[in-house]
């Protein structure tokens, strides 16, 4: 889906430099924001959101020299709007610590949109136990939420209109680092 | 990213493809760790209603189904023929439509007749889900065995599958035989004579009178149950003469060339088809084949509550950009 469209109607937002750097400065927010590392669990949402997990992962135990937590979450089983969307999505694999109670939890994720699937991971983690706190963080804010909803932590804001397409392309699956931007058709 | 449709209905794997086998097997591999979470449950089919229909008596397909059901948060009845208006003479397709007019989503049917849960699928707009009919299939009982037998050894295609037992009466055999054989595998079948159908060589399947060379030839056994009925009909002499010729035992799995993987459907007659060592032993696998059932049967459910391709297209213009 993501490599659909034809390269002329791309453009690039970010490319991989720019999202280094952003994602540096995320760690360091991450690292604040939870106050210690062992307490911290960097949650990913599937697919690319645990790939950028991974990598802030890495980041904060450069910097703390101690291990981070990680888990990985599917939504699609807590999705709102499954009775609409015909055939069944494929479910990604979810594999959390199995106790969350006390932790702080940072969710990770590429893109901010409509906030829905964030709402989705909320109500899924809540069966995990009872965090001391949920934290968001993402590469992207393109607005548009449809949810009172926000992140705590954001890489890079861009603005979009419904139909645009903003594509956070990651080295792990799409052999890139990229943010790139496709106009949608006007309405 | 979607999965292709599974249809309205899921009746036995004759009648699926490969590639809707596996999709079923892969999705049920998610729907193991839910089972392992403290809180067992996501609201996935939430407000969607289930009815369990069993026609027959069944403790394990029936506990497994509802399990599954629960795990995903529909709500579910369950009926049985005992004590209901079966009793009464009511006919299938009566109830099954007075259950609808009471606003259902599924009815998961067990019958004694072969064709029965097709029958009923014909005549209801309700996702129907085969759990047992007749000799026919039992599609859920073949779909947790080929994942068990995948989560062990890795793969269906190549492996050597026999199904030992009484092959004339079983649905689970038949099922297991035209799942198997999509995914590749080249199954056997072992058993007496009299519990062997006429013709069974035309299905694709290698058929050996002595338990002795099936267990030489096989990567995987799947013991059926003997049904204590079929010695009373004259199908067989007696127990004990049907475990001296076609017990699977320490004895005869030790001569073995390789170690076998050896399953059973449940219940256990220990002592008959099977060692009460080798089911309790290393190389079986009979709780894990417990285990993957609610997790397949949660993948079933779950695929079958998304519709089918037709209405799929319609509601994608609604919800597109609505989940990014």
């Amino acid at each position: 889906m993501r490599r659909s469209m034809a390269a002329a109607d791309r453009t690039t937002l970010f490319d991989a430099r720019a999202i280094a750097r952003a994602l540096e400065r995320m760690a360091e927010e991450i690292l604040d924001m939870a106050g210690r590392a062992d307490a911290l669990v960097l949650v990913g949402i599937q697919r690319r959101g645990v790939d950028l997990a991974g990598r802030l992962a890495r980041l904060i135990e450069a910097g703390a020299g101690k291990l981070v937590e990680r888990g990985a979450i599917d939504i699609t089983l807590y999705r709102d709007d499954l009775r609409t969307v015909g055939p069944m999505p494929i479910i990604g694999e979810t594999n959390l610590p199995p106790d969350l109670t006390g932790k702080v939890v940072i969710i990770v994720d590429d893109v901010l949109y409509t906030g829905r699937t964030v709402r989705a991971a909320l109500a899924e983690l809540a069966d995990f136990g009872r965090p001391a706190r949920i934290g968001l963080c993402v590469l992207i804010d393109r607005g548009g939420r449809e949810l009172p909803i926000q992140a705590d932590i954001v890489g890079e804001t861009v603005s979009s209109q419904p139909g645009d397409h903003v594509d956070v392309l990651v080295e792990e699956r799409d052999g890139r680092d990229a943010v790139e931007f496709v106009k949608g058709a006007t309405e | 990213m979607t999965a292709p449709a599974l249809g309205k209905d899921l009746l036995g794997l004759e009648s699926l493809s490969a590639t809707q086998i596996k999709l079923i097997l892969d999705t049920a591999e998610p729907f193991k760790e839910v089972s392992e979470r403290a809180i067992k449950k996501v609201p996935t089919l939430r407000g969607k209603t289930i009815v369990n229909l069993f026609y027959e008596a069944s403790t394990r397909t029936r506990i497994s189904f509802e399990f599954a059901e629960k795990r995903l948060s529909a709500d579910t009845v369950n009926v049985t023929a005992k004590g209901s208006s079966v009793e009464k003479g009511e006919n299938l397709v009566d109830t099954a439509r007075n259950l609808e007019a009471m606003r259902i989503d599924m009815v998961v049917i067990r019958h004694p007749s072969s064709g029965a849960p097709k029958f009923l699928a014909e005549r209801i707009q309700s996702n129907v889900v085969n759990a047992g009919d007749g000799r026919h299939e039992h599609p859920t009982q073949a779909l947790l065995d080929m994942l068990t037998i995948r989560d062990r050894l890795g793969t269906i295609a190549g492996l050597k599958v026999c199904i030992v037992g009484d092959i004339l009466h079983s649905r689970v055999a038949r099922s297991n035989i035209w799942g198997l054989k999509k995914l590749g595998a080249e199954v056997g079948v072992c058993g007496p004579q009299s519990l062997m159908p006429h013709g069974i060589e035309h299905l694709g399947v290698t058929v050996f009178r002595r338990i002795e060379e099936a267990i030489e030839w096989s990567d995987v056994l799947n013991v059926l149950r003997l049904q204590l009925e079929r010695m009373e009909a004259g199908y067989i002499p007696s127990l004990r003469e049907y475990y001296r010729v076609f017990g699977v035992s320490e004895d005869r799995l030790a001569r073995a060339p390789k170690d076998l993987l050896i399953l059973h459907p449940g219940p256990i007659n220990r002592g008959v088809e099977i060692q009460s060592s080798v089911a309790d032993g290393p190389h079986s696998v009979i709780l894990k084949q417990v285990t993957n059932g609610v997790a397949v049967r949660m993948a079933v459910l779950y695929l079958l509550a998304g519709g089918q391709p037709e209405s799929a297209e319609a509601a994608k213009g609604s919800v597109r950009g609505g989940m990014e």
